[in-house]
């Protein structure tokens, strides 16, 4: 079963152009109201540079190669988990006046949050 | 080369983490569904990381004999980065959420730019293209971390604002110049036979020491106003170099995930650019109210200081309220006593709405974000352009640590370096209240007209404490007041 991926020249170009395009339309449609968090989490999806550090890593064969796939998953890792931290902090604060019980207790919620994203920290 | 099955784990896992991301970006996009998105983007971002230890099944000959070492050391620098960057993102306060996200993406820059290095120090060679994303990625990757950093550096007060000096253009061009050639030299070299004017390693480190000064340079002009575009532009350029190196690495989960942030965050900078009625190419390569004219001294009428307890029983038998929250608020941690301000008022019949300036605060939408922590339910706050009209006819506009979005020479005053900004037009309000710590001028150091018109009153004080009096003033109207 044929399992490795090649992606070249012009395929290569035709996803980046659609990738782009889903970008441009998924924010678009976005009010003002949540720019900061949208930002925040965008911030957070480029984190994935995380896995291409790791593969950088795991096949370095030397010295530079191992310092800069090192600072790679550093780097990487603290996008993605610092991304995620304040993006979910900001995002569980936004409620209606539609749900009242909701409203009264915006800090305790985020603290009942928490198990769901300590498992997530695991990554 | 992997095997079949770690193969095919890998891939599907990016493919799944492709599809989250995109998704849960999606439900990000509105205020209903937004908190579940970001958890469905980090389901994705776990799956990704987890199938990422696979790779141990098919890493090459060369890295074979370090395999222990490198894993372990993958596994440090895993816990450490994610540790303390979770660590920090769970304590910030809210007020410093710009310079962190300035910060986070100067880490991915970062590690886009160390994947590049690897490639280029650690490369067999490769064709001319995969030479050329490479070094495109490494570049803009560095940049972005540089000048991410000083923009947290600034945001977060430990540079002084804008640094500029004579020929800061022509210095900026030459470093950018130099970058390019020596790129242009390490994909050409090679095929062209030049002479080499140094060794490739050493070519490769000043080509990122370069890197690294345009970044700084490019954003040490650039102040106040402007920074929250500079962090976008660097979010976006961070996901370039992010899609750029998933290519040279052929990660195609990599390359959407970096394409659809290079994107978004292109279309979030002109968004916020529009806002602040400034073009992404101004706030780069113009220096923001460099120039101070000598017409602001002829501001005609007078400040009117008023206590506090007064302007609060004044809004308590108005009709309507429309509240213009600014950053001075957030920073007196006045949120949360405004909002008990607010309740008051509502209880007492008041209409009170909030009216939000795309740019209040130091990122757009940070004001939201502020107002949602102290619990003030997003359908009280209104933007810009759905409530502008409504001040003609509002008895009382409350100004709380906002200057320059109610600065009506953003309308009239040609010579003003904000002319042409769009601004909550709180002045035509039947009266206003503004609340400020002094007489000082507002972020952007621009004298504000409002303050001298004859149908504003001042009143100084941190923001928390004059909501604190306020409140008392209006509680100690009793509660047979409370009934008329």
């Amino acid at each position: 079963m044929e399992t490795s991926i090649i992606v070249t020249g012009f395929v290569a170009l035709y996803l980046f152009m659609l990738a782009a395009f889903a970008g441009w339309v998924i924010i678009g449609g976005v009010p003002a109201i949540l720019h900061t968090p949208l930002m925040s989490g965008s911030n957070f999806v480029h984190g994935i540079v995380v896995v291409g550090g790791m593969f950088a890593l795991l096949n370095a064969g030397n010295g530079i190669e191992r310092t800069f796939g090192f600072v790679a998953v550093l780097l990487g890792a603290g996008n993605a988990a610092g991304g995620f931290a304040v993006t979910h902090r900001m995002l569980a604060m936004f409620q209606t006046s539609a749900h009242p019980p909701k409203r009264a207790g915006a800090k305790s919620k985020a603290h009942r949050a928490q198990p769901a994203k300590a498992a997530a920290k695991s990554g | 080369m992997l095997p079949v099955l770690p193969s095919l784990a890998i891939g599907l896992a990016d493919l799944a983490a492709a599809f989250l991301f995109l998704y849960g970006l999606k439900r990000m996009s509105s205020p209903v569904t937004a908190p579940s998105g970001i958890s469905v983007a980090g389901l994705g971002m776990l799956v990704a990381v987890l199938a990422s230890f696979l790779y141990v099944f098919g890493v090459n000959p060369a890295a074979h004999a370090h395999l222990p070492l490198n894993l372990s050391l993958a596994a440090i620098a895993l816990t450490v980065g994610g540790g303390g960057a979770w660590w920090s993102g769970r304590r910030v306060a809210m007020t410093a959420m710009p310079q962190m996200v300035a910060l986070y993406n100067g880490l991915g820059g970062g590690a886009a730019g160390a994947i590049g290095a690897v490639e280029l120090y650690g490369r067999e060679t490769k064709g001319g293209t995969q030479l050329l994303v490479t070094l495109l990625g490494a570049l803009i990757g560095a940049v972005s971390l540089s000048g991410s950093l000083i923009a947290w550096a600034k945001l977060q007060g430990v540079l002084p604002k804008p640094l500029r000096f004579k020929g800061q253009h022509i210095l900026n061009a030459a470093v950018v110049l130099v970058t390019l050639a020596g790129g242009a030299y390490l994909v050409l070299g090679p095929h062209a036979h030049f002479a080499p004017l140094l060794a490739e390693p050493a070519l490769i480190t000043w080509f990122f020491g370069a890197a690294l000064i345009c970044g700084i340079l490019l954003t040490l002009p650039i102040g106040g106003a402007d920074m929250p575009v500079v962090i976008s532009i660097y979010n976006a350029c961070t996901g370039l170099a992010v899609g750029l190196e998933g290519f040279v690495l052929q990660n195609p989960a990599l390359m959407i995930a970096g394409m659809v942030v290079g994107a978004a965050g292109l279309l979030l900078t002109m968004l916020m650019a529009k806002a602040m009625n400034r073009s992404v190419g101004h706030v780069l390569f113009t220096n923001f109210g460099a120039t101070p004219k000598g017409k602001h001294g002829a501001i005609k009428g007078t400040l009117r200081p008023t206590a506090a307890g007064d302007a609060g029983i004044f809004m308590r038998y108005a009709a309507s309220v429309i509240i213009v929250p600014g950053y001075g608020l957030a920073v007196a941690q006045g949120q949360g006593k405004l909002y008990d301000f607010v309740k008051l008022l509502q209880a007492a019949g008041v209409g009170v709405k909030f009216a939000v300036h795309p740019v209040a605060g130091r990122m757009p939408g940070q004001m939201d974000v502020l107002l949602a922590e102290a619990g003030v339910p997003y359908d009280l706050i209104f933007q810009l352009e759905d409530i502008n009209d409504e001040f003609k006819t509002t008895d009382v506009a409350l100004v709380i640590g906002a200057n320059d979005v109610v600065n009506p020479s953003a309308r009239t005053d040609k010579s003003s370096p904000i002319f042409g900004m769009p601004i909550l037009n709180a002045d035509q309000a039947k009266h206003v209240y503004v609340v400020k710590r002094g007489e000082g001028k507002g972020y952007a150091g621009i004298v504000n007209p409002l303050f001298y018109a004859p149908n504003c009153n001042m009143v100084y004080g941190d923001a928390q404490a004059v909501m604190v009096e306020m409140i008392e003033a209006v509680r100690g109207l009793g509660t047979a007041a409370a009934a008329a």
